[in-house]
């Protein structure tokens, strides 16, 4: 177990740091950056001495060696268009994607993972069926279509939730929340459920198409033959084998709510990550672009190395290590 | 009166083109701690009559008639969780694949301890002292340790010892197995059907032993049954069925056997197959493939008869004459 998550790590470390080359070399592609900083008749000479004085004129190695040095601990160096350090930026901006792709998350297993096993179990019956259109259409339309539906609806004609914003935000520390003010829980609803959808009709089907599956195993067929209750083998005996490639897609699809949280934040205003990105792009400002990226791979990285570990805790056959396999649980 | 009895049993599958009968008015009974061998080629009926018994046809298969009564009792009629009740605690089952019979994300503990608390009042700590009790049972080495394995750190045959366990831990009276023997290699067969038949003796359990092998028969079954295309072709006492099969059919397939000898001689065959549901010949559904076939076995369906310490389903020994 040591030794996996040893080599897990490394492997995530190998990932950042090609990562964080890419970002570097954004810096390069965009053209010079004394280009962005001197005025347009500045001279050679004092092209030079800013060049000199940022220290631009080292290798490209030793370059890259501080970007990562810097990055690592946090720091992006300061934005070009809102003059303010990045790490500022991202820190202010950080809680609202935060608390959204989190919302969004938790609404695409609580709902996906029992409607999945409803329509596995009742196949036939008509909500399964009626379910089974719904999220043919939930993952078939844009997400940007169903999100201006949202607000056609519930903010235009019936005027309960509002259409833009994070609405009264409450700050616990450095972290705004807005998990702590009516404003706040009301402005989440329809973003979240924006950037839900789509996981919660791939969830619900995954789940209802491995759960199919798995109920035409043999071990269940010999755990009805043991007399064991429905309860004990839908729940436990398939739900668990259920459960294995969900995490995976879930995993996978965790990073995909992160990256479609700038289209939700565009379409509601959120001040997010995402938002301060579009922006960013907009106005080429590259310390910002960098360091979302930087920073956007680093939850990437995280999550798909906690699913690796979550593996081995649900499915023994891939614990390696055998004192590991021996013993009890995980 | 026999542990199980079972009358006119048939079994339907409903399809577009009507309805298919898989088994067609098989009885027989089972006494208790007798091992019954079941016989046929495959699509004969035989796994479906066990899967009939035990409550598990797969829908849309269904029981289109007669009556299966355990104790005098009749179970075919039962409500789907009565009969849960009686699956596991009345009747064990133990199916073909062991690789695949176990859940691979439970121990074989869990997966023990599970069964014998969902049929017999007991705590924690008593069932798994019983399910250790059970490993041991059936030749596991270090059960204390084993309990807390997984499945996949057993062998094929270690499985198939784990299944016989799961089956019989909430002490059944009657265990059907169904072809407990044929995903294991020829090596570890023996071993597992000498502990099988050694925990029913041991137990007064009784079995259904479906399988297509006849040297399992030979050696473990007191009586056995011949299936041929959702009938009963013959049923006896092993010895008289195996040395002196009334029904041609159970004489082809005795014959189908090889024997090791010092001269190799001609293995003899039936000639053909058996039929598909959907085209079973009128009269005897042997008649195709008969040796003995005479006019009246395309026109008579032959019922089984008494014939010696059996009984066959034969027109040779309903008195017509060819």
């Amino acid at each position: 177990m040591f030794v996996f998550l040893v080599r897990r790590l490394l492997q995530a470390v190998m990932v950042m740091l090609a990562v964080a080359f890419i970002a570097f070399l954004m810096f390069r592609f965009l053209g010079d950056p004394v280009n962005n900083i001197v005025s347009q008749d500045a001279t050679q000479v004092e092209r030079e001495e800013v060049r000199q004085r940022l220290r631009l004129d080292d290798p490209l190695v030793i370059q890259y060696g501080r970007f990562v040095a810097n990055a690592a601990s946090g720091d992006f160096g300061i934005s070009y268009r809102n003059s303010r350090p990045v790490s500022a930026l991202l820190a202010e901006r950080f809680p609202a994607t935060a608390e959204l792709v989190l919302v969004a998350a938790i609404l695409s297993l609580a709902l996906g993972i029992p409607l999945g096993i409803y329509t596995a179990l009742k196949p036939r019956g008509v909500l399964s069926q009626g379910l089974q259109i719904l999220s043919l259409i939930g993952i078939s339309l844009p997400t940007f279509v169903t999100g201006i539906l949202l607000i056609l609806v519930f903010s235009v004609w019936l005027g309960w939730l509002p259409s833009f914003g994070r609405g009264d935000v409450v700050d616990v520390g450095w972290w705004s929340t807005g998990f702590l003010t009516a404003s706040g829980l009301k402005a989440l609803i329809l973003p979240s459920f924006m950037l839900c959808l789509f996981q919660l009709t791939l969830i619900m089907r995954l789940v209802r198409a491995e759960m199919l599956e798995v109920l035409r195993a043999d071990y269940i067929k010999f755990a009805k033959a043991r007399g064991l209750k429905n309860r004990a083998i839908h729940f436990r005996h398939a739900l668990k084998n259920t459960l294995i490639p969900v995490v995976t897609i879930f995993g996978l699809q965790l990073g995909g709510l992160i990256a479609f949280a700038i289209i939700t934040e565009t379409v509601f205003q959120w001040p997010g990550m995402g938002a301060l990105f579009i922006q960013a792009v907009n106005f080429t400002d590259v310390p910002v672009m960098a360091a979302y990226l930087v920073m956007v791979s680093l939850i990437f990285v995280i999550i798909n190395t906690s699913v690796d570990l979550l593996y081995n805790v649900i499915d023994p056959r891939l614990r390696t290590d055998p004192t590991r396999a021996t013993g009890k649980g995980a | 009166m026999a542990l199980l009895e079972v009358e006119n049993l048939k079994v339907e599958f409903p399809t577009r083109k009507g309805v298919l009968t898989a088994v067609d008015n098989v009885s027989f009974n089972v006494e208790q701690g007798e091992i019954l061998g079941v016989v046929g080629e495959s699509g004969a009926g035989k796994s479906m009559t066990g899967a009939a018994v035990i409550g598990l046809l797969e829908p849309p298969g269904r029981i289109g008639g007669g009556q299966i009564r355990l104790d005098g009792k009749r179970i075919d009629n039962l409500s789907p969780d009565e009969m849960r009740k009686v699956r596991g605690r009345h009747i064990g089952a133990i199916f073909q694949d062991p690789l695949t019979s176990l859940n691979p994300l439970f121990t074989v503990g869990e997966q023990l301890v599970e069964t014998i608390r969902t049929h017999l009042p007991m705590s924690a700590a008593e069932a798994r002292k019983r399910a250790i009790g059970w490993l041991a049972e059936v030749g596991i080495p270090a059960p204390d340790r084993r309990f807390d394995q997984y499945p996949h750190q057993f062998s094929g045959g270690m499985r198939q010892r784990v299944v016989i366990a799961l089956a019989l831990c909430a002490e059944p009276r009657l265990i059907i197995a169904d072809e407990p023997t044929t995903a294991l290699d020829v090596s570890v067969q023996a071993q597992i059907i000498a502990l099988l038949k050694r925990v029913c003796r041991e137990r007064n359990a009784a079995a259904i032993l479906v399988t297509h092998d006849m040297g399992v028969i030979a050696e473990t079954a007191d009586r056995v049954a011949v299936m041929y295309a959702g009938r009963l072709a013959e049923i006896g006492p092993v010895a008289h069925v195996l040395q002196k099969p009334s029904h041609p059919y159970t004489a082809g397939l005795m014959g189908s056997i090889p024997r090791v000898g010092p001269r190799p001689e001609r293995l003899i065959q039936i000639e053909g197959s058996m039929p598909r549901l959907t085209d079973i010949p009128t009269g005897c559904a042997f008649n195709p493939r008969c040796p003995k076939v005479f006019a009246e076995c395309h026109r008579v369906r032959p019922e089984l008869r008494p014939v010696a310490d059996g009984a066959a389903a034969c027109l040779l020994y309903e008195g017509v004459t060819p």
